[in-house]
């Protein structure tokens, strides 16, 4: 049972949490349907090093993890606005 | 085969009692033994070796290992199927049957199965019984009645299972010497240490090798570190136990009778030892052919001489130690053959020969002798060290004995670190696996790490509890398993897999017929897939596989580990079955007055207030009451969530289908929401209190997904906004009917009820009967009604206040039955019943005035739907009196084509006639077209489309 550090609760059984997929451009209030299947449907599914959106369950606190997917190694967690973003909400590419 | 019993004088340190005799049953037969016996052990004790039949070829089988849970030891106790024979310690009056034979495990009559082995070759069952036509329907009985190994009891009662969790700085599995050395040495460093060993008592190997001539060392060694653990402070030893699962970041699955421990540790210090293996030879299976090991510990550890005549068939030292322990338990040595042409001195071999043992090297055993037990040995000259498919040479002499103890080889037992992602990687030096990767925090020590000088083993463990992973092993560790202890014969029955039935031929056509990828072998042979998995199997398969493909057997590879490790009951890993239920603060009012509850999700909530029987009739009274007079219903299941801040309004704006930015303060709305496909997700009611406060309210199992959503499109946005989930905060009722303000106002006194002051879809605060409410003026079941929303502790006070002065107007409390009726009779769709996962507002006749909103989550999808054109049209349906009722989920038919379904149907009493919602093709949606429904029996019923509502098409009475 993996333990994930979560940046509000610290390390707790990954069970807790959920996966809300990796971290993508938001479209913006303009964007028509094409971006917005996309932005729904389409994963870049990258072999590596993945920011996604993680959610702790018991108190709904939404963050950041860095992911590395064939290894399923949890690199990094982030909470919103942690400095080592480059942007606040994670949506630059993970390196 | 006498059945003399075969106990020794009592010894130190054995594992059985003495002093607590008891008697036990196999096959209806009563036999003695002492507290501490396994099922196997007292079985021996009293004489008897055959233990089952063998699950293909049903030839009987005895003890091979008393280690690792072979399907040789499965047995029946006590009802329960599948027990480990090895493993099972006895109760007093435990009654014990064999499994898999038919007749006696004596005479079996599906023995006969074996003669025919010629016709079952490796894998027949994916070519036989399909010819000729019918062949399958033949056979299928028969084979259905002798396939599997133990039978269920369905009727057996339900035991009790739990679950507990520890925590420990060091989690040491294996409490041998390694363990032991590494516990130690770890707890000077303060830490705080769990031992897990699957025997009953700590020792492990101390308790049956014999390392020295005196064969005393062993036992000094164990008293010793048994001694210094005992005075070590914030060691927890649990024997008994055992390890069936590693998993991530030291999360170990442990079982001890019928409890599953969940054990986190910083480090895992693997001190698993290493797993005796059986040669290959013809006949290798007769009871009374064990391990080495496996008649040492039958010895020592409980006082039982395996046999009276024995051979030993050996390739390292460890086999000598077995003659010497064998001698000096009484048994006759006749021979100790040694699989090696040149060896070295050592003092174990030195003290054999000097008591006159006949020691015959560079020989191997060709053929056991034996019908249900080894009577003789059938020896020969080993052609080379690394022999080739040629290896067969005649026997030259036979030797009788009725026990032939094992000793050519071993395999470190590494499954748990396999389990953990460690690979497996074949030492050509030393003819064993060692594990290469191994995850974080997990280190091997002991024989588990090829180390098996008992100051090598000690040195191990000491430096594992020091957390220093390990180096390459040392010279030390060659010469300990021979790397091809395998003899074919040309009449075969040499087995390879116990489990399985499987022969060195049956490996060999396995990779002849193109399977000779391990992973492929193992699938298609099923070599290493039965209860031991491979702990006998699978390194002599690799040896063979690597000979036939002309391989090295570090290329060939290994198969998966995977938990558990040798089995677990589905008992212990259900544990107590806990069903959490959630109750509103009414519930018991409910239950009070008679409710039948239903499960809405997690929570209790009355169905209908009435018997089973009366459900008709009650629900009708319901209805009535309602449209009637007055109704109060429960809610407080709904979803409930308060949106604070500067930008509450906006972000509800961009959640919503519905506009809510320029939403009057104490004014609520009817609230959709949809995702970004423009799918309906859930729907509520959206009240503002304030410039910045909203009340929002959810479905009862939508809420959590729609809090979800909330947060983590705030996420992206980082609006100026306080989400609060409050669901149980708050009590909820619905009072509903023409007389529901006038019973509201005998309690509410600071609220202007009329109809000027508030109006339909008008939210207030106050009081009702003194406690602070929320009255929000909403519509689902179609009269004047109000939905009260009050702080959770007081609403049970409420509840009754209010029933208490309802009852001068006749009040009824209604369920969720009645009230899912009056919503149908005004139109109200229910989210996830007469919607499904597709279905978007302009499906469902919402009005969507494009361009109002500037954006919304699904706004675009909308957009492409609208474009597009829709597939489908909820409409609302009359049918006459007389036809059968629609269920939902009933189909429209047009044609020969499905066009729909009904999703919500019911006979309404103010409407005279069957109501109900249905998904139709647009073109069937004008009212008053006639559309097909098919019900139950292929019939199909006419119905006729409705404007809706159903009830009260101008809204006079819910408007009042």
């Amino acid at each position: 049972m993996k333990i994930l550090q979560c940046p509000l609760n610290g390390p707790r059984n990954i069970s807790e949490f959920v996966c809300l997929g990796e971290v993508k451009p938001v479209p913006g209030p303009d964007a028509g349907v094409a971006q917005w299947a996309d932005f729904v449907f389409m994963e870049r599914n990258a072999a590596g090093r993945v920011r996604e959106w993680w959610l702790h369950i018991a108190t709904n606190y939404v963050f950041l993890v860095d992911r590395d997917t064939r290894s399923d190694e949890i690199l990094a967690t982030y909470r919103i606005g942690d400095p080592r973003l480059q942007h606040p909400t994670g949506e630059g590419s993970a390196s | 085969m006498s059945n003399e019993p075969a106990r020794l004088p009592a010894r130190a340190g054995e594992f059985i009692d003495r002093e607590r005799p008891l008697t036990f049953t196999f096959e209806g037969r009563a036999y003695g033994g002492f507290a501490g016996d396994t099922v196997a052990i007292a079985l021996t004790a009293n004489g008897v070796t055959i233990l089952s039949r063998s699950f293909k070829y049903h030839r009987p089988r005895g003890i091979l290992s008393l280690a690792s849970c072979e399907a040789n030891s499965l047995v029946e106790v006590n009802g329960a199927p599948n027990v480990f024979a090895e493993g099972h310690v006895l109760r007093d009056g435990d009654r014990v049957r064999a499994q898999n034979y038919a007749g006696s495990l004596a005479h079996d009559r599906h023995a006969w199965i074996g003669a025919f082995g010629r016709f079952l070759p490796v894998g027949f069952y994916y070519r036989a019984f399909f010819r000729p036509r019918g062949a399958w329907r033949f056979w299928e009985p028969y084979i259905r009645r002798i396939a599997g190994l133990g039978r269920v009891d369905v009727n057996a009662p339900h035991g009790y299972f739990d679950k507990a969790y520890l925590f420990a700085d060091v989690a040491v599995i294996g409490g041998g010497p390694a363990g032991l050395s590494a516990a130690l040495t770890a707890a000077q460093a303060g830490a705080r240490i769990y031992i897990i060993d699957d025997q009953p008592v700590l020792g492990g190997s101390l308790n049956y090798l014999r390392p020295d001539t005196a064969g005393v060392r062993a036992g000094k060694e164990r008293d010793a570190l048994v001694t210094r653990l005992a005075a070590t402070p914030q060691t927890t030893v649990m024997t008994g136990a055992s390890c069936e699962g590693l998993f991530a970041d030291g999360w170990l699955a442990i079982v001890r009778d019928r409890r599953l421990y969940k054990l986190r540790a910083d480090r895992v210090i693997l001190a698993t030892g290493a797993l005796e293996q059986p040669a290959v030879f013809r006949n290798n299976d007769l009871p009374g052919i064990m391990l080495g090991s496996a008649a040492q510990r039958l010895i020592k550890a409980y006082g039982v001489r395996p046999g009276n005549v024995a051979v030993v068939l050996t390739a390292n030292d460890f086999g000598y130690g077995v003659a010497l322990d064998l001698a000096d338990a009484g048994v006759k040595v006749a021979a100790v053959l040694d699989l090696r042409s040149a060896v070295t001195e050592s003092a174990l071999r030195s003290a054999a020969f000097a008591r006159n043992i006949r020691i015959e090297v560079g020989t191997k055993v060709s053929e056991a002798l034996g019908r249900e037990r080894i009577r003789a040995v059938r020896i020969a000259r080993v052609q080379r060290e690394t022999p080739t498919k040629d290896g067969y040479a005649a026997p030259f002499a036979t030797v009788d004995c009725d026990l032939l103890c094992v000793s050519t080889g071993f395999a470190p037992n590494l499954a748990l670190a396999a389990q953990g992602g460690a690979r497996l990687v074949y030492d050509q030096r030393t003819a064993m696996h060692r594990p290469e990767d191994l995850p974080t925090g997990v280190i091997v020590a002991g024989a588990a790490n090829q180390q098996f000088d008992l100051a090598a083993v000690i040195a191990d463990g000491e430096r594992a509890g020091r957390g220093i992973s390990s180096a390459e092993p040392d010279e030390s560790t060659s010469g300990v398993s021979h790397p091809f202890p395998i003899c074919p014969h040309p009449k075969g029955k040499e087995f390879v897999d116990f489990d399985e039935d499987l022969t060195i031929t049956d490996i060999e056509d396995t990779i002849a017929s193109g399977f000779d990828d391990i992973q492929l072998l193992k699938r298609y042979s099923t070599a290493g897939m039965g209860p031991s998995q491979g702990r006998h199997s699978a390194v002599n398969t690799i040896r063979i596989a690597a000979l036939a493909r002309g391989e090295p057997e570090s290329r060939i590879g290994t198969t998966t580990s995977r938990p558990p490790y040798s089995g677990e009951t589905f008992g212990v890993l259900a544990g107590r079955s806990f069903d959490p239920v959630r109750r509103t603060p009414m519930h018991h009012r409910h239950v009070e007055a008679g409710a039948q509850m239903m499960v809405a999700g997690a929570w209790l909530r009355p169905a209908y207030y009435g018997a089973l029987h009366e459900a008709e009739s009650a629900i009708a009274d319901e209805v009535a009451a309602v449209r009637a007079r007055a109704g109060l219903i429960d809610v407080s299941t709904l979803g409930k969530i308060e949106i604070r801040g500067p930008d509450a309004a906006e972000f509800l704006n961009r959640l919503y289908f519905t506009a809510h930015l320029k939403q009057p303060v104490s004014r609520a709305r009817y609230a959709v929401m949809t995702d970004a496909t423009g799918a309906i997700t859930d729907d509520g009611i959206i009240c503002r209190l304030s410039d910045r406060h909203f009340f929002v309210t959810a479905t009862t199992s939508g809420v959590d997904a729609v809090v979800r959503s909330m947060y983590l499109w705030n996420a992206h946005w980082q609006l100026d906004v306080d989400i609060a989930h409050v669901t149980s905060a708050y009590a909820a009722v619905n009072l509903a009917g023409p007389q529901s303000r006038a019973i509201l106002a005998l309690l509410c006194k600071d609220v202007d009820l009329s109809s000027e002051a508030f109006p339909y879809m008008g939210v207030r605060t106050g009081h009702v009967a003194d406690v602070p409410a929320r009255l929000l003026r909403v519509g689902f079941v179609g009269e004047l009604g109000y939905e009260i929303h009050l702080p959770a502790g007081c609403g049970e006070f409420v509840w009754d206040r209010l029933l208490e002065v309802g009852r001068g107007f006749d009040i009824k409390p209604f369920g969720v039955e009645a009230q899912r009726l009056l919503r149908l009779e005004k139109g109200h769709i229910v989210i996830g019943q007469d919607t499904d996962g597709l279905t978007h507002p302009l499906e469902v006749g919402m009005r969507w005035n494009t361009g109002a909103k500037p954006f919304f989550i699904g706004g675009a999808a909308l957009q492409a739907h609208a474009q597009r054109g829709i597939a489908r049209k909820l409409v609302g349906f009359a049918i006459d009196a007389g036809s059968a009722i629609p269920k939902e989920c009933h189909l429209v038919i047009e044609g020969s084509e499905i066009a729909g379904r009904v999703t919500s149907c019911a006979y309404s009493t103010a409407a005279g006639h069957v109501i109900g919602l249905a998904y139709v093709r647009p073109h069937q949606a004008e009212p008053g077209q006639i559309f097909s429904i098919r019900v139950d029996g292929g019939k199909l019923v006419q119905a006729r489309v409705v404007t809706l509502p159903f009830y009260d098409p101008g809204n006079a009475r819910q408007n009042a």
